[in-house]
C-alpha cells in the first residue's frame, strides 16, 4: 500500500529530520508511529500525503511516486486515496456536520448518501445539520473521523487525534477510529505520544535517528 | 469534483458567518455603481435633450453658414439662393434678450429669440412654427407679436395675449404673447417671431445670424461645402449638424469626464472595501483553506473559490447600483434639474433614459474592480502552504505579496512620466492615470513602510525604557504594527486611501476657491459694475449716453468695456473679445498676467496689442510674440500676442484689446458696459439713486461688485457641491473599510486575546492595546495620506484642471479643514478598533484558546 524508499529530509538551517527511511506498509494494516517530539513523525505523514517533498528517496502509495507528482497530480490522488484525522480537529466552522463529512464525497464527484451512515457509525446521528459550535471536542474528533472514512480511502493519516480529548473520549475516539479503518478496509498511520493510543494499533514503529523499528503493541485494550 | 455545490456552501457558509462585512462590502460596491451610473444618466439624458433642443432650431438643413462675428449682412443671401445645387434656403437672426428684473440670482436672465421666414421655415424647421390663435392668423408676420415656448411662457408667467417687455439697448420694448411654439422641446426657452419684425424691433436691420440650406439630392455634402467656403471667404464658414454636435460635446465634455472620475474615486475606494474585506477573511481562513487544500482542493480550486466569492460580491453590488444610480439620477434631475449644477445644460428638464451599453458598461465596472479587489487575496489563499498553515497560526501576506519596493518605484516613476504627457482629446487621461498610479505605488510601499517606522518605534522604545521598564502594553502594540506588517497594512491602506483622496480634493478646491477669488478682485476693482442689453449688433451704451454718464459729478473714474462674441474655429465654442481701457505702461495692472508679456514700447508703430487667455494657449496655440488674427469690424485684423492672461470665467478663450484699438478697427463706438468709482463722498445708495434717475435707468443692470463676487462665488460652490457630495461618500466608503478591516482583524486575533486574558492581561488592557494599535495606525495613514494627497493635489492643480479646463491655480492649503478631518479620522478610526475589540474580548476566553479558528 505504501512504500518508504530511502526517504530522506532536512529542513532549512540543515537539521535532519529524516535518514534514509525505509518501510512498506501492507494493505489493512494499521500502524502507530511514536517517537520523541522534532524527531519527524508529522514530516513522514506531510510527505506519505505529498504536502511536502522529500530531499531524496521516492514515497510511494500503490506503485505510485507522489513525492514525484507535481501539486495537481498529488492533490488528486490525495483527494482520492487518503483520509486525515488531526489533533485539532479542523472542521470547518460555518457548514453544517452533514456538509463537513460530505466535502470528501463531493470533491470525488461520489454520492452523499454515505453521510448519514458515517454520522451513525460515529455515533452523531440525528444531528447533521449542527454546526460544531454546537459540539464537545470529542464529537468534533466523531465528525473528524467520519469525514476522513466517508469517502472509503486506502489509507487514513492520523496525526496526535487524541492530544486535545480527556482519557475517557481518547479511548472511545482510537476505539472508533480503529474500528472504522478495519470496517473500511483501509491502512491506517497513527502519529501519537501516547502508549496507551499506540497500542491500539496492529504494530508500533518507534522512529529514531536511525529509521523506523517495529515494535508490538504493548498495550491493547 | 462537484464544484458548484461544493463552492455554493463554502461561499454561503463564509456568509453567515460574516453577513454584515458582506453586505457592507455590497453597499460599497452599489454606491460606487449607483454614483457613476446616476452622474452618467444625468449628464447623458441633460446633453442629449440640450442636443436634441439645439437640433430642433436647426431643423433638418444639410448646411448652415455662419459668420466669425455672430451677425453678418444680409446681401449673402441672394446669393446663396442663386447657388446651383440648393434646393432650399431659410435665414434666420437668433440672438439673447435680456429679461428686466433680478440679475443677481447667478441663474441665467435671457431669453433666446430666433427670427424667422415662416414660409421658408415651414419647409426646413417646422417646430419653430407659432402657433397663433385662432382668430389671427397673420400673427405670424406682425410686427408686434412673439410666439413662446411653453417652458418660457412658464418661466415668464405669461399666457397668450399677454405682454412682455425686453430690454434693447436703453430702451424698453413690449411685445404681445401670439401664441404658443408648442413642438419645442420641454424645458426649452424660447422665442420666435418673424424676422424682418426681429431685425427691425431688435436693432439687427439688415443682419442674419444663420442661413440654413437643404441641398437638391445628390449633391455632395463636403464637396459643395468646400466650394462654398471658398467662394465666401475666410470670415464665413459653413457647418453641418455633426460638427455642430460635437461642438456642443466638447463645451461640456471635461466637466462630464471629470465628474465621472470622481465617481470612480468613490468606486475605488469601495473595491478597497472589497480588497481587505476579503484579504482579512482569507488570512482568517488559512487553515480552513490548508485543510480544503489537504482533502483535495487544488490550489486553482482555492483560487477559484475566493474569486467567486468576490465575483457574487460584485454582481450582487453591480445589480443593486445600477438600480439605485436610476432612483440616484431622477431624483437629482427632479430636484436640481439636468446640469447637476453646472451651467452647461441651463433649464433643461431631461427623461431618463437607460441605455444597456451603458449599464452593461457600469456593472462591469462594477464587477471589474471587485475582481481586482479579489484577485491578491486569491492569490495569497492558492498560496498557502497547507502543511504549515494547518500546524501554525501564519498571518497572511496579501499586503506583503506585493510590497516589493521596486514594484512600488516603478508605480511611482510611471507617475511621474505620465504627468508630463498632454492630454488626449482635451481630456487629462494621463493625468488621472498618474493618479492611479500614485496610489497604488504609495499603497504597494506602506507594508514595508510600516515596518520600518514601528521597527524604529519599537527599538526607540526599547532604547528609551532600556532599564526594563517598558510597558508590557506598549510592547505589545509596537511589536504586533512592527514584525505583523502584512495586516496593520490592510486597515492602514483604507486609512490612507480615503485620506489621501480627501486631501487631495481639499487642496484642490480650495486651491481653485481662492484663486477665483483672487481673480475677482483683480477683474472687478471699480466700485460698480453698469450694464445695458445690447442693442443689435451694437452694445448698448452708445456714445451719447456714454458721454453723459462720465460727466456725472460723483463718479471719479468710469471705465468702458465692450464686449462681443466671436467665432474663431467652427468646432468649438465661441470666444469673447473685450476690449477696455487697459494701462499702456504697465498692462498687470489691469489684467491678471500670468508668466512674462510684452510692453507696448517694445512693439513697433503698426502693431496692435492683444491679450489672450489661458485657454487660447491650449486651444488656439497662441504665445507670447505671436501674430494673430482676429475679426475686428468687418474684416480680420493682425495683432501681437503681447500676454497671457488668467480667465476663469470663459473656459472656452477670451481676448482682450485696448478699447481705443477697437473702436479705431471697427467703427463700432458703442458698449455694453460701464465700470464705476464712486467720489469718497458718494454711498451706495446714492450712486443707485443717480443711475435710476436717468432717462433710461429702468434698463439698466447694475450691480455691486461685491455682490458679483459672492454670487460668483456662490455659483462656484454650487458647481463643486457634487464634488463635495461625492468626496464625503468616498470617505465614507474609506471608514467602512477601515471598519471592515478592523472588525476581521479582531475576529482573526480572538485566540490572541483569549490567551492573553489566560496570562493575565485585564480586558480592558487589551481594549487599550487595540485603541493604541488603531490610534498609531491611523495616525501613521493619515501622515502618508497627507504626503500622497499633497502629490495627488499637485496633479489635479496644475496638470488635471489645466488640461481639462484651460486655466491654472495657485496652490493654497486647508490647513484647518486637513487638522479637523485627520483628527476625525483618528477618533473614529480608534473608537471604530475599540468597538471592534469590544467584541472580540467579549466572548468566552476558553472557547477563544479552544476553538480551532
Amino acid at each position: 500500500m505504501l512504500e518508504l524508499r530511502r526517504v530522506s529530509k532536512a529542513y532549512m538551517g540543515g537539521r535532519q529530520v529524516l535518514s534514509n527511511l525505509t518501510y512498506t506498509l501492507k494493505a489493512g494494516e494499521y500502524v502507530a508511529v511514536m517517537g520523541e517530539s522534532g524527531i519527524g513523525k508529522s514530516t513522514l505523514l506531510n510527505l506519505v500525503a505529498g504536502l511536502d517533498t522529500p530531499d531524496s528517496g521516492e514515497v510511494m502509495i500503490d506503485g505510485v511516486a507522489i513525492s514525484e507528482l507535481d501539486d495537481a497530480a498529488a492533490t488528486l490522488l490525495r483527494r482520492k486515496t487518503l483520509g486525515f484525522i488531526f489533533q485539532a480537529f479542523h472542521i470547518l466552522p460555518h457548514l453544517t456536520l452533514k456538509q463537513n463529512i460530505a466535502l470528501p464525497l463531493l470533491l470525488n464527484d461520489l454520492p452523499v448518501l454515505r453521510v448519514e451512515q458515517m454520522l451513525a457509525e460515529v455515533g452523531l446521528s440525528g444531528r447533521g445539520n449542527h454546526f460544531p459550535y454546537q459540539l464537545s471536542g470529542g464529537e468534533l474528533q466523531r465528525v473528524a473521523i467520519a469525514r476522513a472514512l466517508v469517502h472509503r480511502p486506502k489509507l487514513v493519516l492520523a496525526d496526535e487525534p487524541t492530544g486535545n480529548l480527556d482519557p475517557d473520549t481518547a479511548h472511545d475516539i482510537l476505539q472508533l477510529i480503529r474500528a472504522e479503518i478495519k470496517k473500511n478496509g483501509a491502512s491506517g498511520i497513527l502519529v501519537t505520544h501516547s502508549h496507551t493510543a499506540a497500542a491500539t494499533a496492529d504494530a508500533v514503529l518507534v522512529m529514531t535517528k536511525h529509521g523506523l523499528k517495529k515494535t508490538e503493541p504493548v498495550e491493547r485494550e | 469534483m462537484n464544484a458548484p455545490i461544493l463552492s455554493g456552501w463554502l461561499l454561503l457558509g463564509e456568509w453567515r458567518a460574516r453577513f454584515l462585512q458582506a453586505i457592507v462590502a455590497v453597499m460599497a460596491i452599489a454606491i460606487g455603481v449607483a454614483l457613476g451610473f446616476s452622474i452618467h444618466l444625468v449628464n447623458a439624458a441633460a446633453f442629449n435633450e440640450f442636443s436634441a433642443a439645439s437640433k430642433s432650431l436647426s431643423g433638418q438643413s444639410d448646411l448652415q453658414v455662419h459668420s466669425k462675428q455672430k451677425y453678418f449682412d444680409e446681401l449673402i443671401y441672394p446669393r446663396l439662393a442663386q447657388f446651383e445645387g440648393v434646393r432650399l434656403i431659410n435665414p434666420v437672426l437668433e440672438f439673447m434678450v435680456p429679461i428686466p428684473g433680478d440679475h443677481n440670482s447667478g441663474n441665467d436672465q435671457r431669453l433666446r429669440i430666433l427670427g424667422i421666414d415662416m414660409f421658408r421655415a415651414a419647409g426646413m424647421s417646422p417646430d419653430l412654427l407659432g402657433v397663433p390663435a385662432e382668430d389671427r392668423l397673420m400673427d405670424g408676420l406682425s410686427d408686434d407679436a412673439i410666439f413662446l415656448s411653453p417652458a418660457a411662457m412658464e418661466w415668464l408667467h405669461v399666457k397668450q395675449g399677454d405682454t412682455v417687455q425686453f430690454n434693447v439697448g436703453t430702451q424698453t420694448l413690449e411685445l404681445r404673447v401670439a401664441g404658443g411654439v408648442t413642438r419645442a422641446r420641454a424645458g426649452q426657452r424660447i422665442a420666435v417671431m418673424d424676422i424682418g419684425a426681429a431685425q427691425w424691433r431688435f436693432n439687427y436691420l439688415g443682419l442674419l445670424s444663420r442661413i440654413e440650406l437643404k441641398l437638391d439630392d445628390g449633391v455632395h455634402h463636403e464637396a459643395f461645402k468646400t466650394e462654398l467656403e471658398k467662394e465666401l471667404g475666410a470670415q464665413f464658414f459653413v457647418t453641418e449638424i455633426v460638427e455642430q454636435e460635437a461642438r456642443l460635446a466638447s463645451m461640456s465634455r471635461a466637466y462630464r469626464v471629470n465628474l465621472n472620475m470622481l465617481a470612480l474615486v468613490a468606486l475605488f475606494t469601495g473595491a478597497f472595501l472589497v480588497f481587505s474585506t476579503q484579504a482579512l477573511s482569507v488570512a482568517r481562513r488559512r487553515s480552513q483553506f490548508a485543510l480544503l487544500r489537504v482533502l483535495g482542493f487544488t490550489r486553482q480550486h482555492l483560487m477559484r473559490q475566493v474569486v467567486a466569492e468576490g465575483i457574487v460580491l460584485g454582481v450582487i453590488g453591480s445589480f443593486c447600483g445600477l438600480a439605485l444610480g436610476y432612483g440616484f439620477a431622477a431624483l437629482a434631475i427632479r430636484f436640481f434639474g439636468g446640469d447637476l449644477g453646472s451651467s452647461f445644460f441651463p433649464g433643461i428638464q431631461p427623461d431618463l433614459y437607460i441605455s444597456p451599453a451603458a449599464a452593461l458598461v457600469y456593472f462591469a465596472v462594477g464587477l471589474g474592480v471587485t475582481i481586482l479587489g479579489t484577485v491578491l487575496p486569491a492569490r495569497d489563499a492558492m498560496r498557502i502552504a497547507p502543511a504549515a498553515a494547518l500546524k501554525s497560526s501564519q498571518e497572511n501576506n496579501v499586503i506583503d505579496s506585493v510590497s516589493v519596493p521596486w514594484s512600488a518605484i516603478v508605480c511611482l516613476s510611471l507617475a511621474l512620466l505620465l504627468a508630463q504627457l498632454p492630454s488626449v482629446y482635451g481630456l487629462p487621461v494621463f493625468g488621472y492615470l498618474a493618479i492611479a498610479l500614485l496610489l497604488i505605488g504609495g499603497l504597494a510601499l506602506m507594508p514595508r513602510f510600516a515596518a520600518w517606522f514601528f521597527s524604529f518605534a519599537l527599538y526607540w522604545a526599547n532604547r528609551r525604557f532600556s532599564c526594563g521598564k517598558l510597558h508590557a502594553t506598549t510592547l505589545m502594540v509596537l511589536a504586533r504594527l512592527a514584525n505583523v506588517p502584512g495586516q496593520a497594512s490592510v486597515a492602514l491602506s483604507g486609512v490612507l486611501a480615503s485620506f489621501c483622496l480627501m486631501v487631495a480634493m481639499a487642496i484642490m478646491v480650495l486651491s481653485f476657491r481662492v484663486s477665483v477669488d483672487n481673480w475677482l478682485e483683480h477683474v472687478l476693482p471699480a466700485d460698480l459694475y453698469v450694464r445695458a442689453a445690447d442693442s443689435g449688433k451694437q452694445g448698448g451704451f452708445l456714445p451719447d449716453e456714454q458721454k453723459f454718464l462720465t460727466e456725472l459729478p460723483e463718479f471719479s473714474r468710469i471705465d468702458f468695456l465692450r464686449y462681443q462674441q466671436l467665432v474663431l474655429d467652427p468646432r468649438r465654442p465661441e470666444i469673447t473679445l473685450i476690449a477696455r481701457p487697459i494701462d499702456s505702461a504697465d498692462p498687470r495692472n489691469t489684467l491678471p498676467i500670468i508668466g512674462e508679456f510684452i510692453a507696448p514700447e517694445e512693439l513697433s508703430g503698426h502693431e496692435r496689442s492683444i491679450w489672450v487667455s489661458e485657454a487660447m494657449v491650449d486651444l488656439y496655440g497662441y504665445s507670447v510674440g505671436k501674430q494673430i488674427m482676429i475679426p475686428v469690424g468687418n474684416r480680420l485684423q493682425s495683432f501681437i500676442v503681447a500676454g497671457i492672461w488668467r480667465d476663469y470665467g470663459r473656459q472656452f478663450g477670451a481676448v482682450q484689446m485696448q478699447l481705443s484699438d477697437y473702436q479705431e478697427l471697427s467703427n463700432d463706438m458703442s458698449i455694453n458696459t460701464a465700470a464705476v468709482w464712486l467720489q469718497s463722498k458718494v454711498t451706495m445708495d446714492n450712486a443707485y439713486d443717480i443711475l435710476h434717475q436717468l432717462p433710461y435707468g429702468d434698463t439698466l443692470e447694475i450691480t455691486q461688485s461685491q455682490t458679483i463676487r459672492d454670487t460668483s462665488l456662490k455659483i462656484f460652490d454650487r458647481s463643486f457641491a457634487v464634488t463635495y457630495l461625492l468626496e464625503i461618500i468616498a470617505v465614507i466608503i474609506g471608514l467602512l473599510g477601515v471598519a471592515a478591516s478592523f472588525s476581521l482583524q479582531m475576529l482573526s486575533r480572538s485566540k490572541e486575546f483569549g490567551m492573553l486574558r489566560h496570562i493575565g492581561i485585564t480586558r480592558s488592557q487589551v481594549l487599550v492595546v487595540l485603541a493604541a494599535e488603531g490610534g498609531l495606525l491611523t495616525t501613521l495613514g493619515v501622515m502618508l495620506g497627507f504626503v500622497l494627497g499633497w502629490c495627488i493635489s499637485l496633479i489635479l492643480i496644475f496638470i488635471v484642471n489645466p488640461q481639462s479646463f484651460h486655466w491654472t491655480m495657485q496652490l493654497y492649503m486647508p490647513w484647518d479643514w486637513l487638522f479637523l478631518i485627520a483628527g476625525v479620522m483618528l477618533i473614529s478610526a480608534s473608537i471604530t478598533a475599540l468597538v471592534a475589540g469590544r467584541r472580540a474580548v467579549s466572548g468566552s476566553v476558553i472557547r477563544a484558546v479552544r476553538e480551532d479558528w
